[in-house]
């Protein structure tokens, strides 16, 4: 178990490793450093002056350790556009991503475990085919049609909710929470649900699936030769037994949905990560860019991490072996 | 005798598919008494496991139990709503699987599911029910079971799986215990002890056993009556001993030959059944057996034959209709070989 986690560590860290290369080149092969600090009219000389003041004279491993060592203490450079900080950037728009984010995989998760378990259970019922029906659209329906048309419905006809922005939000030490107010709360309901969406429907689907598989195995047909319950045979044979698969997938998911709310920001002119990134993207701003691919980086490495944890809790078989995951 | 623990009539079990309702069980009928060890052997297909689940009430859609009857201790409990048959599964019927590596829930402790099914059927506190499991798990030959109960299935070699799986069936001390293929999956060498646990527990407890299974050597050592199936129904029933070793109807004739022996001259070939077992979508009409009978003649195309009484055994044959005159005619080819080939 502990060279299952070792080696889930050594991993992570070569992926980050590999991910802060690639970062790292953007600086070489996307447009030229200097010149985009320096204005039109500067000379030879003080390009060379600064080429070696800012180090891009050494070689290139040399800049590369430097770039593992800046970034290691939160030192991610200047943004070219702005002339701040870029991890002071990326600390402004942090808050109003993760709250979005999290709020959107918890509306996700439990409502599609929840619908998921449901629509496998009463898998002939009426309302269980009318839920994996309207599923479909869910699936198929991109981020940004559903977005709009919730704009559209509950702010232009219904004007129930804001169509932008966060609202007011509480300042908690560095932290920026919308959650605390009331316009802050009516904000996020459209962004959650668009973002969460697509997930939801994902996972309840996923679930359903896997939930009917379990249901045909010999162990569930064993439990109800022995007269244990329905209610205990889904709850607690079949449940745990369909998240281990459930898990890798969710798992992943949630990532995404940290890493790629940029749709959901930009539909909602959301003051997040996402938007931050379509910004410097349109204007070239090197350093952000190479922040932020860094920062979906550890996202997905962390995510990953966890999941790998939760293995270690479903499943006893892992715990003893040291084996790697058997599926 | 007193009251069979189990008494099965003209069970009938449909299969409803695009192309029309396949009869799986057609007719079946038998009792096992107190302690008994009823066999039941056939081909694959022929209806045993179906059979099995049947009286358990686990025929999931699109089977359906079509007609007849299933009693336990005199009961009726064919026709119970669900939730009632469910308190009848585990606490008066037992049930073993095929296969102890998938019967067991790979995610819990074999004392979780131990406790978890006695707590099911008793009243018993987790204390209680601990100590209930251990004692289970003595009983079917589990060594160091205080340290054994909070292991995982995967801990657990086949043979031992299997224990467990039996300790599972015997929580609630049914009536019945339902083993399907209980040996099948398992090693040479552990399907005796497994063969000679399930004796034992039957002796010990006077628990009525039917055991399903293809192989007549374990039907031979365990069972005290056997029935054959074929094609969903009861071909011959008798002791053991009786159709083992004279059987009356031509299919169990064949089968019993099909048995290799270690005392065979190396001139005796092994018996073959020419032709197989009919699909169930184009069971023939009459005996089922009936083209692949060397006895076969104009009647056994046309009537279905119903069970006689014949010394002690019941075998659904014309052959033995007294009734019938030209029977005996037909009888006359007995003693001549079904066909003999190599067996392969």
């Amino acid at each position: 178990m502990i060279a299952y986690l070792l080696r889930s560590l050594v991993q992570a860290a070569l992926v980050m490793l590999a991910v802060a290369f690639i970062a790292f080149s953007m600086f070489r092969f996307v447009g030229d450093p200097i010149a985009s600090i320096v204005g039109q009219d500067a000379t030879l000389k003080d390009r060379q002056e600064l080429s070696r003041a800012l180090g891009l004279d050494d070689p290139m491993p040399v800049q590369f350790a430097r770039f593992l060592a800046n970034a290691a203490q939160g030192d991610l450079g200047l943004s070219y556009r702005q002339g701040r900080p870029v991890a002071a950037l990326l600390g402004e728009r942090l808050p109003a991503t993760i709250e979005l984010a999290l709020l959107s995989a918890l509306l996700a998760l439990v409502v599609g475990l929840t619908l998921g378990v449901y629509t496998a259970i009463r898998r002939n019922g009426l309302l269980a085919n009318v839920i994996m029906s309207a599923s479909l659209v869910g699936v198929s329906l991109p981020t940004f049609l559903i977005g709009i048309g919730l704009i559209y419905i509950f702010s232009v006809e219904l004007r129930w909710l804001p169509s932008f922005g966060r609202g007011d939000v509480v300042r908690l030490g560095w932290w920026t929470t919308g959650l605390l107010t009331e316009s802050g709360r009516k904000s996020l309901v459209m962004p959650v649900v668009t973002l969460a969406f697509f997930q939801l429907t994902l996972i309840m689907r996923l679930v359903r699936s896997e939930m009917l598989e379990v249901m045909r195995t010999e162990y569930v047909r064993f439990a109800r030769a022995r007269g244990i319950p329905d209610r205990v045979i889904h709850f607690r044979h079949a449940l745990r037994n369909t998240m281990v698969p459930v898990v890798t997938i969710t798992g992943l998911q949630l990532g995404s949905v940290i890493a790629f709310a940029i749709v959901t920001e930009t539909v909602f002119n959301w003051p997040g990560l996402g938007a931050l990134f379509v910004q410097s993207v349109q204007v070239v701003d090197v350093p952000v860019m190479a922040a932020y691919l860094m920062f979906v980086g550890l996202v997905f490495v962390v995510v990953n991490l966890l999941t790998d944890l939760v293995y270690l809790m479903l499943d006893p078989r892992l715990r003893s072996a040291s084996a790697a995951p058997a599926r | 005798m007193s009251e069979p623990v189990l008494s099965v009539r003209d069970l009938r079990v449909e299969f409803v598919t695009r192309r029309g309702i396949l009869k799986a069980i057609d007719g079946v009928s038998f009792d096992i008494a107190k302690g008994e060890v009823l066999g039941v052997v056939g081909e694959s297909g022929a209806g045993k496991s179906v059979t099995g689940s049947a009286v358990i009430g686990l025929i999931d859609p699109p089977g359906r139990i079509a007609g007849g009857e299933v009693r336990l201790g005199g009961q009726r409990i064919d026709n119970l709503s669900p939730e009632a048959m469910r308190r009848v599964r585990g606490k008066r019927i037992g049930m073993i699987f095929q296969d102890p590596l998938t019967s067991l829930n790979p995610l819990y402790r074999v004392g979780e599911q131990l406790v978890e099914t006695i707590q099911t059927h008793t009243n018993l506190s987790n204390a209680g029910a601990r100590k209930r499991a251990i004692e289970l798990l003595a009983e079917v030959g589990i060594p160091a079971p205080e340290r054994r109960i909070d292991g995982y299935p995967h801990e657990f070699s086949g043979g031992m799986r299997q224990r467990v799986v039996i300790a599972l069936a015997l929580c609630a001390e049914p009536e019945l215990i339902i083993a399907d293929e209980p040996t099948t999956a398992l090693d040479v060498s552990v399907q005796a002890q497994i063969i000679s646990l399930l004796k034992r527990l039957g002796r010990e407890h006077g628990t009525a056993i039917m055991l399903v299974t293809h192989d007549m050597g374990v039907i031979a050592e365990t069972a005290d009556r056997v029935a054959v199936m074929y094609s969903g129904r009861i071909a011959e029933i008798g002791p053991v001993r009786q159709v083992v070793q004279t059987p009356l109807h031509p299919y169990a004739k064949g089968l019993m030959g099909a048995i290799p022996t270690l005392v065979q001259s190396s001139d005796d070939r092994l018996v073959q059944i020419p032709g197989s077992m009919p699909r169930l979508s184009a069971i023939p009409p009459g005996c089922p057996f009936h083209p692949r009978c060397p006895h076969a003649w104009d009647r056994c195309s046309r009537d279905r034959p119903d069970p006689i009484q014949h010394a002690e055994h019941r075998v659904a044959c014309h052959l033995y209709d007294a009734n019938d005159p030209t029977a005996k005619a037909h009888m006359i080819h007995t003693h001549a070989p079904l066909e003999e080939g190599v067996a392969s």
